[in-house]
Formats: structure tokens, C-alpha cells, sequence
């Protein structure tokens, strides 16, 4: 082994928690240099789109890509990216499953546009500007924007993705797992994994809680974190408090339970589901207590009691939204 | 429009009293309007919800879950779960766009076959009157 | 080869538009677009942010309750801001107080959070490349491990090391480093265990250090360097005279977590004061058709271009911003770099552009000494974090100094506490028309005769990266399909026509 591979890290529409994730690896990172170069990576290096645009095809052999597909340079650089890049990942929540970015498919982009350029409160905008995917200045400089999609994408939407790494970010501990799969691979020590393996167990993050468990979880009465006390002992579920460990896939060290909140699914979904929302929503509606009584129960007081699961479509698809099965909102003709 | 509309229903039935019903009225020879398919469960309560989004993607406008009355229920209390599910359902397809009417949950016996004629001619009705479910028009635009 | 390497050679451009795609070591997506005229010299630059996401528009309809989780994904390298600031509009729009054990909690957490994220900028993003390399070292070279090859491994790991327990810390006190979790209104999700309070007491001292350890890093190779120096002060590049903007707490010094706004004029007198309940008096924004980013400005003197002094609207925030408008910064070993960093600029307000750099290392010992303060205060392992609210939320503003400016977070709920209305107004937009005014000045006088060099490229992308842009935080907007307005001028600058597409009516 004496040449250094290359590795880049490209960007969608990220928040880059994800680069951070990687500098996270802070004194693995001297392992990691030892044997790879960081090529394209706008957060850290000085490479440019057309230092990649140069490249031979394959010339990268890993590329974590994170971020959803919002508009069209994100599709750009993961086809570019892809086109070089021997080994395609998709690094993180949203570039798997749409992660918050996702949640813009709740709505409309005349709506977004029309709030973020019009109606938020510290906008002064008299002569109705908006930003234009072509605009020549009245001195007669071009510029061009990337056009904004419809609708947010995952990036195996757009390109043939080899793996996935999930979470919100990625934890030290799965990135040291994955330096260490490279560094094996690198050395010649080992293959890689199948392709389409993701890096994660395959259970839910219920196996991975440390918090005592009932036999049978039975939510009595649904509750509110703003308002309720939280018991750092007992299952968040069992207390009332809506979290989405059944439903979500376990490796990220149950951080969030750590630290007495309940888990909102960055994990994304296990492979055995369709629809991660539609799974919890499942769960969810099973665990609450059937009364002895219930068969006099009328459906309104049943549709009174489901209503205090607040916001079910951003809170069950809360990271997974595009990669749902309805994937984004619609507008009906009628709405009686 | 309305005449070239031909609804596309998915009607999930539970074994012991809903479909049996259902059977009941085709025996019964009631008329019912063709645009519907059934889909047999031991129970309502084994209808995932995967499963209607699910439908709704593929293109239905209309989805019925079907099964024994509350307390009936052949498995005890499976369909007090199958309510709260749909009701819960109710409101997530309503964040998501949808009429409301679009799904619906209906309590049918083994021998009520006029109800089960009933409940799938007048939801029939009612989608035609909303028209086609914009997830339909969506795929069926891309797929030209 | 010697380091930092400031020159190298230049060549010429044969076309008038120069861009430069993606522009690097900054957070977020932006390009850079120069404009030469015949003669080779510089008509304007544009710096455009060219990335969306839209979450004043998708927030509405969220539970109020889930904002702090829902906005600490505006930004993965300052979380934390976001999830404060929006705790504290949490804790107002419900009318509850968090405990005092909290509210330490929650600034123990957040100076851990400063210092990952100026450790990052300083030595990963900035600094390090471009003025311990060098700003015309190789672009292959102008990087995190161009810099551990110039320092060596040692130093390289001690910044790591250093980094690696900033974020351990975070993660003991908000559950993740990136993305914390703790925040609640009135208070947080946990208690610190005696045990955690010693894990985190024993990584203090080391923080102080490295504190002072980068203070020298800026003193050696910096301000030792006459040539880098000569740069930083030159009028005629980095520097504008523009209003300061930074939190400030009860004796107008220096804090991070609670406190007035306080604005002051090019010549340092204070201009205005506000707080949550008035921001909108002395805040608005402005939209140009070449970037989803909007430019805020000082409502007060309205928006009057790109230029600076007291008759223009544009503010600067962050870490120059904060010592200038602070009287004084309320931990020693920063204040008094502080009071050299102003003896040797020339007294406050300081006006270079590049001292942000040496401000933010300023900073960065503040946020250690603070940390040690706050993990020796007896009450930082008291059980009570948290009042539980009784009123329904309405309207909430909170506000925080995050490490890139003033953040805040504004939200308006109805009466099932759900989002109906929200404005974010973020450090790096405030600083985003100081960006541009600074690219102009610089490119136009750096660049001659169509001649260009790396090293000078590099020098317009340092006009952003002195602010340590933050650009996902800012675009929390999303445009989409574009509308379009065609405004047809003559050569006298008149508009002669205008052709609108799909824009609404006023």
C-alpha cells in the first residue's frame, strides 16, 4: 500500500453536522490521513468543482455524500460525484431518508416563498424581489442560482447509492467503525461489505435502551414533555411521553434517552418496514390502554383521544418524510 | 369529468364478520358498483397502516377498513385497536393532503349484507363526487 | 519551503467574469462571481449564497414544544445556539423562568460548544490554512492536514485532543455534541451527576490552557509575522467603518448567554439597545434577486447599499463585533488579551476586517475561563432544572450571542400550541452584506490588468471566511420555482421596462 486513496465529502442540502461528524474523529483522523487524502470537501479543503469536473472517473474511491436533494446543484454534484467516485455513501439521515429538510415536503414552495421573502417580520421588501435562477444586473452581470426542486429528494433518488450511514449525525462510534472497515479494505485486510448494507443494527433502539422495561408497555394517558416531569428511569412510552424507539433502528447509543428525552427517530427506519411513519403510528395507536369498558366508547371521544398525538405527519415522519410511501403533501379539489 | 371517473377502492375485510357479510350480499345478489377490490384479513386489527398508505400511493382514492362491531370482535379487542389506528390515520392523511372522506372505517356483521352493499355504494358515491385522489393523478401523470 | 507562504505567481485571466464554485472552508453552499471590466480591473464582485431549505415556512404547524429539536438542524457546526435561543423563546412564550441551576447548565454546555466551534474555525477553517500555511500555499496544501504537516503532529493532536473534550463536554450536558437535546421551556431534561461534574472539572484546566496555547498560536504566527501584520492593518483592504452589534449582560460586559443587544456607531458610541420583546424596532431585512440569502440591516437607518459608516445600515456581529460593543469581558486572562488586542489595533471600536480572526481567539479563552467558573459554581450539580410551565405558549422571542453573531429566534403559536408564524434572524445573514462590502473592496484592490494568482483568489475567499460564515443557519429560506421580473435598463440607467412572471400582486 503506498499510494494515499481519495476521499471526498460532498454536500446536499446539509447543515453540516455531518462534517463535524467527521472532525469528531479527532485523533483517528491522523489514522485516517495516513492512508487517504481529502479531495473535494468544501467545509475543510480548497478543491473546486472543476478540480473534480478534471478528474478520471473512479479517481475517487470513497464519497460520504450528506444532505437531502433540494435543488439542482445538490443533484449536480452527487452525479458528479457519483461519476467519480468508486464507492458512493449516503452519509447521514437526510441524504438516506430526507432528514429535517425533508419536512419542507409539509409544504408548498409558493408558500415558501412567499413567507421567507414576504411575510416574515423583519422582511422590507416594497418592490416584491425575489431571488432568480438567472439575473443580469442593470451593469449587465450574469448570475445564475440553482433552481429549487418541487419537492425534496433522498440521494438514492438520483444516483446508485453503495451505502448508507445513518443517524443525525452519524455517532464517533459508527465513524470509527467505518474508519476502521476502510483502513481494513485499504490494507487489504478485508472486503467490503455487500452493497446496499447499512451501517447499523438491525433491531430497534428498544433493544439498545438502558431504561427498565415492563413486560407489557401500556400507555395510560398521553402526555405532554412541556408539561409533564420526566422520569429518567421508567420507558418514556410507558410514562405517557411519545418515543419512537419501537419504531426506529438501534445504533446511535440511545443519546437522546441518556439524557432523559425521548427518541424522535433520526435513526430512520429498520429494513423491515415501508414506511417509518406509518409503522410508529402503528405502534403508537396498539400500546395505548383499551379500557374495560370500551366497547361503549363512541368513535368522536376514540378521534378526541388520537388528536393528543400532536402533529402526526411532522412529528412520525419528523426525518424521513421524503422517503416515506406519500413522500410529500397534495392539494385536493375539495377538502369536504 | 365525472363520467370517465371509474374510482379505484380498496376494501380490507376481516375474516369473521365483515367478509362474511360481504359474502352474504353477493349471495343476496344486492348491486353493488364495481369499482372496488376486496382484501381478505383474519382481523381488522391486521391492517397495517403501511398498508393504505400504501394503497394511496399506488393510486386508490378510496380505502374502506371493514370489520365486527366493537365487541364483537372475533379476537376480542382488535378492533378497538383498528379504530384508534384509523382515527390516528385519519389525521396524518389529512396533514398530508388528503379529503378525509377518503378513508373510512366501518363496523359490519356477518349478517348485515344490506350495510355492506350500502357502505361501499355510498362511499362509492362520495369519491366520485371528490374525484380521483391527487396521488392518483400524480402517478398517472408521470407514467404518460 | 517556508511557511506561511503569501505570494505566488500570477497570471492572466482571458475572460471578464471570474467565478469560483464552490467557495471553501466556510459552512454552508456560496459562489463567488468577479466582474472585470476592458481594462482588466474589477467592476463588482458578488458573493451569492446559493442554498435553501425553508424552515420559516415547514416550522408552521410543528408543536412549539419541538422547535429546540426541530431548529438545532438549521446548523450542524452551531447547534447549540439554536437550541438555546430557542429554548429562551420557549421559556417566554410560556411565561416560565428556567431555574438558576438551568440556565447555568445551559451556558456551562454552550461555552463548551464556542470552543469546539471556534477550535474548528481557527485552526481547521481559517486561520490555520491561511495564515499558518499561508493564503498562497498550495490549494492541496491549505487545509487541516497542510496545517499538522506545518506544526507537526504534536501540536496537531493537542488541538484535536482539545476539540474532542469540548464536545465530550457538550455531549454530558445537551445528550449530543451535534444536535443537543436538553432543552425544555423553564428549564432541561436533566440534572448533572456529581460523577459527570468531575468528569467534565478534570477537562477545565486543560480548556484554560489551550486557551492561552492559542492566544501564542495568534502571537507567534501572527503578530510576529510584520508581513501579515502590515495586511491586517492596511486600510485599503480589510477595513470598513461600520456599526457593532453583540450581547451584552447587566454591566454591558461580555456574556454568551442572557443579555440586552447593544448596537454601537462606527465611532463607538452606543446607537441603540434592545431585547427580545423590541427587536423588530431596530432589525429588517432586504432581498436581492441574485441570492436566496436576504441582507439584514439596521431598520433605523434603513438599507442604503453596500457601503459602510454611519449613514449605511449595514452591522457586523460576531467575535470583533462583541469586544467592541462590550465594555469590558468579565474573565482575566481574556481580558486582558482584550485590552492588548485594542492597545495594539489602535483603541475601540477596532475596525479590521481580519481581527475577527484574533477576536474570535479572544473569545475562545473567555468561553474556558467561563466553563471552569461554572463547573466550580456549587450549584451546577443541584437537582432543580427545571419549572414546569402552567400557561399556554403564545408568542416567544429568544436571543443568544452564537459564535458567528447575534441569533435570534422568534415564534408566534395558537392556542393548541402549534406554529403559525416564525422569523429567524441569523448571525451569518447580519454579517452577509459586511461579506460583500468587504469582497468588493478587496478584489478591486487586489486584482489589476486581468492578473490573478491562487494566492489571490484565496484573498477574496478570506473576505467571507473572517466572519466564519455560517450559510445553512442563514438560508432557512426556500424560494423554489422561480418567479421572474425582467427590468429592462437604458444606458443611462433608467428603466425603460419591466416584465413580471409569476410574482404576486402587492
Amino acid at each position: 500500500m503506498s499510494e494515499k486513496i481519495k476521499i471526498a465529502i460532498a454536500q446536499g442540502a446539509t447543515c453540516s453536522g455531518c462534517d463535524i461528524a467527521i472532525l469528531d474523529l479527532d485523533v483517528e483522523l491522523l489514522k485516517l490521513f495516513e492512508v487517504a487524502d481529502l479531495t473535494f470537501a468544501p467545509l475543510a479543503t480548497d478543491v473546486k468543482l472543476k478540480d473534480v469536473e478534471a478528474m478520471k472517473d473512479g479517481e475517487i474511491t470513497i464519497c460520504l455524500y450528506h444532505g437531502a436533494v433540494r435543488n439542482s446543484e445538490n443533484e449536480h454534484i452527487a452525479k458528479l460525484l457519483r461519476k467519480k467516485s468508486v464507492i458512493m455513501i449516503a452519509y447521514g439521515v437526510c441524504a438516506a431518508f430526507g432528514g429535517i429538510p425533508g419536512l419542507a415536503n409539509v409544504t408548498s414552495l409558493k408558500k415558501i416563498l412567499d413567507t421567507v421573502y414576504e411575510d416574515t417580520a423583519t422582511t422590507v421588501n416594497p418592490e416584491h424581489t425575489r431571488p432568480q435562477t438567472r439575473y443580469v444586473s442593470p451593469e449587465g452581470h450574469e448570475l445564475e442560482l440553482p433552481e429549487l426542486y418541487e419537492e425534496v429528494k433522498t440521494l438514492d433518488d438520483v444516483v446508485d447509492v453503495d451505502y448508507i450511514i445513518c443517524a443525525c449525525p452519524p455517532t464517533r462510534e459508527m465513524n470509527v467503525k467505518l474508519l476502521s472497515v476502510v483502513l481494513d479494505f485499504v490494507n487489504g485486510k478485508a472486503g467490503l461489505p455487500p452493497k446496499g448494507t447499512i451501517l447499523a443494527s438491525e433491531r430497534t433502539l428498544c433493544e439498545e435502551c438502558p431504561r427498565e422495561k415492563p413486560e407489557k408497555v401500556i400507555i395510560d394517558e398521553i402526555k405532554r414533555i412541556d408539561y409533564t416531569e420526566l422520569d429518567p428511569e421508567k420507558c418514556f412510552l410507558e410514562q405517557g411521553i411519545l418515543c419512537f424507539g419501537p419504531a426506529t433502528r438501534a445504533g446511535c447509543d440511545a443519546k437522546c434517552i441518556l439524557v432523559n428525552m425521548p427518541c424522535r427517530g433520526c435513526m430512520g427506519p429498520t429494513a423491515s418496514v415501508l414506511d417509518h411513519g406509518g409503522s410508529m403510528l402503528s405502534a403508537l395507536a396498539s400500546i395505548l390502554k383499551v379500557s374495560s369498558v370500551e366497547s361503549e366508547v363512541p368513535e368522536e371521544e376514540i378521534e378526541k383521544l388520537m388528536e393528543k398525538i400532536r402533529d402526526p405527519l411532522g412529528t412520525l415522519y419528523r426525518f424521513t418524510l421524503p422517503k416515506s410511501l406519500l413522500k410529500h403533501v397534495v392539494k385536493e379539489q375539495r377538502t369536504t | 369529468m365525472k363520467d370517465i371517473f371509474k374510482p379505484k377502492i380498496i376494501v380490507f375485510c376481516c375474516n369473521w364478520c365483515s367478509y362474511a357479510g360481504a359474502d352474504l350480499a353477493g349471495i343476496s345478489r344486492f348491486q353493488l358498483k364495481p369499482y372496488f377490490r376486496v382484501i381478505r384479513t383474519m382481523c381488522s386489527a391486521r391492517v397495517d397502516p403501511e398498508w393504505i398508505l400504501e394503497a394511496f400511493r399506488l393510486g386508490a382514492d378510496g380505502v374502506i377498513v371493514a370489520g365486527c362491531h366493537p365487541g364483537d370482535c372475533h379476537y376480542i379487542g382488535g378492533n378497538y385497536r383498528t379504530r384508534r389506528r384509523m382515527a390516528l390515520l385519519r389525521s396524518l392523511l389529512k396533514q398530508f393532503g388528503l379529503n378525509s372522506q377518503r378513508l373510512e372505517l366501518a363496523w359490519i356483521s356477518a349478517g348485515e349484507a344490506e350495510k355492506f352493499a350500502s357502505t361501499i355504494n355510498d362511499f362509492i358515491e362520495r369519491i366520485t363526487e371528490i374525484g380521483p385522489s391527487p396521488y392518483r393523478t400524480e402517478k398517472e401523470a408521470a407514467n404518460v | 519551503m517556508t511557511y506561511p507562504k503569501l505570494e505566488d505567481e500570477k497570471y492572466k485571466v482571458k475572460e471578464k467574469v471570474i467565478r469560483i464554485a464552490p467557495a471553501t472552508r466556510l459552512e454552508g453552499h456560496a459562489q463567488i462571481n468577479v466582474f472585470l471590466d476592458d481594462n482588466g480591473e474589477v467592476e463588482d464582485t458578488y458573493f451569492q449564497v446559493v442554498e435553501l431549505r425553508g424552515f420559516e415556512e415547514f416550522c408552521k404547524g410543528r408543536p412549539i414544544e419541538e422547535m429546540p429539536r426541530i431548529t438545532t438542524r438549521l446548523c450542524g457546526v452551531c447547534p447549540w445556539p439554536h437550541h438555546l435561543a430557542s429554548s429562551k423563546a420557549l421559556d417566554m412564550a410560556y411565561g416560565v423562568e428556567p431555574t438558576s441551576a438551568a440556565k447555568k447548565l445551559r451556558e456551562l454546555g454552550y461555552c463548551a460548544h464556542i470552543l469546539h466551534s471556534h477550535i474548528a474555525h481557527i485552526y481547521a477553517l481559517a486561520v490555520g490554512p491561511d495564515f499558518i500555511c499561508g493564503w498562497a500555499a498550495e490549494p492541496a496544501e491549505r487545509n487541516i492536514v497542510g496545517v499538522i504537516n506545518v506544526v507537526g503532529a504534536e501540536i496537531g493532536t493537542k488541538v484535536l485532543v482539545a476539540r474532542a473534550h469540548a464536545e465530550l463536554i457538550q455531549e454530558i450536558v445537551g445528550g449530543k455534541a451535534t444536535h443537543p437535546i436538553f432543552g425544555l421551556p423553564g428549564g432541561i431534561s436533566q440534572p448533572l451527576s456529581k460523577e459527570n461534574r468531575d468528569k467534565i472539572a478534570k477537562m477545565a484546566d486543560g480548556l484554560i490552557e489551550f486557551g492561552k496555547f492559542t492566544l501564542q498560536v495568534v502571537n507567534d504566527f501572527i503578530l510576529k509575522n510584520k508581513t501579515l501584520v502590515d495586511v491586517i492593518v492596511n486600510k485599503d483592504l480589510f477595513y470598513h467603518e461600520t456599526y457593532y452589534m453583540g450581547m451584552v449582560g447587566k454591566n454591558n460586559e461580555l456574556n454568551f448567554y442572557d443579555g440586552d443587544i447593544r448596537i454601537i456607531d462606527p465611532a463607538g458610541k452606543e446607537f441603540s439597545r434592545f431585547g427580545p420583546e423590541n427587536y423588530l424596532e431596530d432589525m429588517a431585512e432586504h432581498v436581492v434577486p441574485w441570492s436566496y440569502l436576504k441582507m439584514p440591516y439596521l431598520r433605523k437607518i434603513g438599507w442604503q447599499g453596500f457601503k459602510d459608516g454611519p449613514d449605511s445600515g449595514i452591522v457586523r456581529v460576531a467575535p470583533l463585533a462583541r469586544l467592541n460593543v462590550a465594555d469590558r469581558i468579565p474573565t482575566p486572562l481574556a481580558q486582558d488579551a482584550a485590552e492588548e488586542f485594542f492597545s495594539i489595533l489602535g483603541g475601540k471600536p477596532a475596525h479590521f476586517t481580519l481581527a475577527f480572526h484574533w477576536a474570535r481567539a479572544i473569545e475562545l479563552m473567555y468561553a474556558a475561563e467561563r466553563l471552569k467558573e461554572l463547573i466550580e459554581d456549587g450549584e451546577i450539580t443541584s437537582k432543580d432544572v427545571r419549572n414546569i410551565p402552567t400557561g399556554k405558549p403564545t408568542i416567544g422571542v429568544g436571543i443568544v450571542a452564537a459564535p458567528r453573531g447575534t441569533l435570534i429566534h422568534h415564534y408566534e403559536c395558537d392556542d393548541d400550541g402549534f406554529i403559525k408564524k416564525l422569523n429567524l434572524l441569523v448571525a451569518s445573514s447580519i454579517n452577509y452584506p459586511a461579506m460583500n462590502l468587504t469582497m468588493k473592496k478587496v478584489a478591486k484592490a487586489v486584482i489589476h490588468n486581468f492578473e490573478v494568482s491562487n494566492g489571490i483568489l484565496n484573498m477574496l475567499e478570506m473576505c467571507f471566511r473572517a466572519y466564519d460564515p455560517c450559510f445553512s443557519c442563514s438560508t432557512h429560506a426556500l424560494p423554489g420555482q422561480m418567479p421572474m421580473e425582467v427590468n429592462i435598463f437604458d444606458k443611462n440607467r433608467e428603466l425603460i421596462k419591466s416584465l413580471k412572471r409569476g410574482i404576486p400582486k402587492q
